[in-house]
């Protein structure tokens, strides 16, 4: 009974005297070996080198600060809300004179914690926040950690770094799309 | 004619009988609100207050019984007496739908859009006014008018910048406290919220101006900043105080008392005004007698984020919003068939014919 016409036939005449010593078949095998050998790998040496995951991979958090380096973030508690996680608390302050430099709204966030035992990197935060200035890295993981006290993300953790600022060739959903369809063409 | 005669007002469709001499909006309030026209400067217990922001216009398709002639323009519901046999259109006219969208594009002209910094934002006026009526992009490019900020003492904090003229602070001001020493100044553009407010806030009474406000212009200085609103949780509470009815919302974040405000009802007006004792000193659980959870509308931001959240009902705009951007799943696949039919199929008939050819052999 034939349920499928995905089976081949196979061959199973006798060998000849040549096929018998098995050299045919040693020398074919060896010959894919050595064909390898020059073809281009199709692994690489992580965590030393890295694929790019594409603007729209989901890593490591960060707190994006503008172009004058100020903190964008007002602790609006939109990210927090839109957690389905709840990884995301947050205390505000309010800035005082002589910190316009440090913050750019009048409102900004004292302490900004993600657990990072919680989240489920799903982006929920970037895309709720109303001031852009939380988003998922598509350049980094979160490393691995090894005990509890390590995985709570604090702001020393989450804040960009001026010297080492973070870029990325889409911010937003529309740039993803005009990027996408220049892909395409 | 007396004070007790009924008419008959019909507005979208639903007729109710009311007291002669009651405006449009509460006769629409009357019957529910499903046809209730939004209010920005409308406020009940205030007397005075309204036809200020034309948020609740509304579109008379006949006067009265009498003259069934429609109104020419659109009318301020809320300062508009109805008459016997009014009919008033509503949500049901694309008029009135269309006026206020421009309404809101009106009002959004000169205030800031700094909601993530605003401590009203999930209990603003405006910001729900807007997103159930507006349009929800915005035209405007020019600078927004902007005041310098002004210091009104360390119990409320004032934003100028913010404010919509709804005069509704002027007028508590006015009634609720002995004296009113606030008002608008200027005119047109320049209008604003008199500098003569920091006087009116030593009053007993003067706290309810950030009850009363709209929009974040008056709001708490001892909350500033400390949460948001849907972070808090309100729990209903009372006390026995000697200025003022005592009856309170303790917002809760945690164990500790984040702000007292006074009761808002089903249209965001709070009727029994509270002193500022019980707002301002009275930050302790053991002030005051718990009576339960606040019941607050199962679509607004202040139940969201709390334990049984999964049960809230959708608001509309969502559910309207995927249906315009998805498409219902369509399950018609074969499999989904019944063994009668798929045995009448012809792909089934070839197989079994098939194999009983094989058997046979």
């Amino acid at each position: 009974m034939q349920l499928t016409d995905r089976s081949k036939k196979t061959d199973k005449s006798d060998l000849t005297v040549i096929e018998k010593t098995y050299w045919p078949g040693v020398v074919k095998g060896m010959g894919i070996t050595l064909k390898h050998f020059f073809s281009k790998k199709a692994t690489i040496r992580y965590p030393e080198q890295k694929r790019y995951l594409g603007p729209v991979f989901r890593g490591h958090h960060i707190l994006k600060r503008d172009e004058q380096g100020r903190e964008r973030c007002t602790a609006c508690g939109l990210c927090a809300v839109a957690c389905p996680a709840e990884a995301i608390s947050m205390v505000a302050a309010e800035r005082v004179k002589g910190e316009e430099k440090l913050y750019r709204e009048e409102k900004y966030a004292a302490s900004y914690e993600i657990n990072m035992l919680r989240c489920i990197f799903c982006g929920l935060c970037e895309e709720a926040c109303p001031k852009q200035a939380i988003y998922l890295r598509h350049d980094k993981f979160v490393p691995v950690f090894s005990s509890r006290d390590q995985v709570i993300y604090g702001k020393d953790v989450l804040v960009e770094d001026l010297n080492d600022r973070y870029e990325r060739d889409a911010w937003t959903k529309e740039d993803m799309a005009a990027l996408w369809q220049k892909q395409k063409d | 004619m007396e004070a007790t005669q009924l008419i008959k007002v019909t507005v979208d469709g639903k007729t109710v009988e009311v007291p002669l001499g009651t405006t449009i909006m509460e006769a629409a309030r009357m019957i529910g609100p499903e046809v209730a026209p939004p209010a920005m400067c409308y406020y009940k217990p205030l007397k005075g207050s309204g036809g200020k922001c034309r948020a609740c216009l509304v579109k008379v398709a006949q006067g009265s019984e009498k003259d069934p002639r429609p109104m020419p323009k659109l009318v301020a519901s809320c300062i508009t007496q109805a008459q016997d046999g009014m009919l008033v259109e509503n949500f049901s006219n694309p008029d009135v739908v269309n006026a206020r969208k421009g309404i809101v594009e009106f009002l959004l002209i000169n205030h800031p859009l700094d909601c993530p910094v605003c401590d009203q934002a999930g209990e603003c006026h405006l910001q729900d006014f807007a997103f159930e009526h507006g349009l929800g992009t915005t035209r405007y490019e020019e600078e927004r008018r902007t005041f310098e900020t002004e210091d009104i003492g360390d119990k409320i904090q004032l934003n100028k910048n913010r404010c919509i003229l709804c005069y509704r602070c002027v007028y508590t001001s006015e009634q609720i406290t002995d004296s009113r020493v606030h008002g608008v100044m200027y005119r047109g553009d320049h209008a604003e919220i008199s500098t003569y407010i920091s006087k009116a806030i030593d009053n007993d009474f003067s706290g309810n101006v950030i009850d009363v406000c709209p929009v974040g212009a008056l709001t708490d200085k001892t909350y500033r900043f400390k949460s948001r609103v849907w972070f808090s949780k309100p729990v209903d509470a009372h006390c026995t105080c000697e200025k003022c009815s005592g009856k309170v919302n303790l917002w809760y974040k945690g164990e500790e008392v984040i702000r007292v405000t006074a009761r808002k009802n089903q249209w965001g007006e709070v009727e029994d005004f509270i002193c500022n004792d019980c707002r301002y000193e009275k930050k302790k659980t053991s002030d005051w007698v718990i009576e339960g959870p606040t019941k607050t509308p199962r679509h607004s931001v202040i139940s969201a984020n709390k334990y049984g959240s999964n049960t809230i009902k959708k608001p509309e705009f969502a559910l309207k919003f995927a249906a315009e951007n998805f498409k219902n799943i369509e399950d018609q696949r074969e499999y989904n068939k019944t063994l009668e039919e798929i045995k009448k199929s012809e792909d089934y008939k070839s197989l079994m014919s098939k194999n009983k050819a094989l058997l046979s052999k």
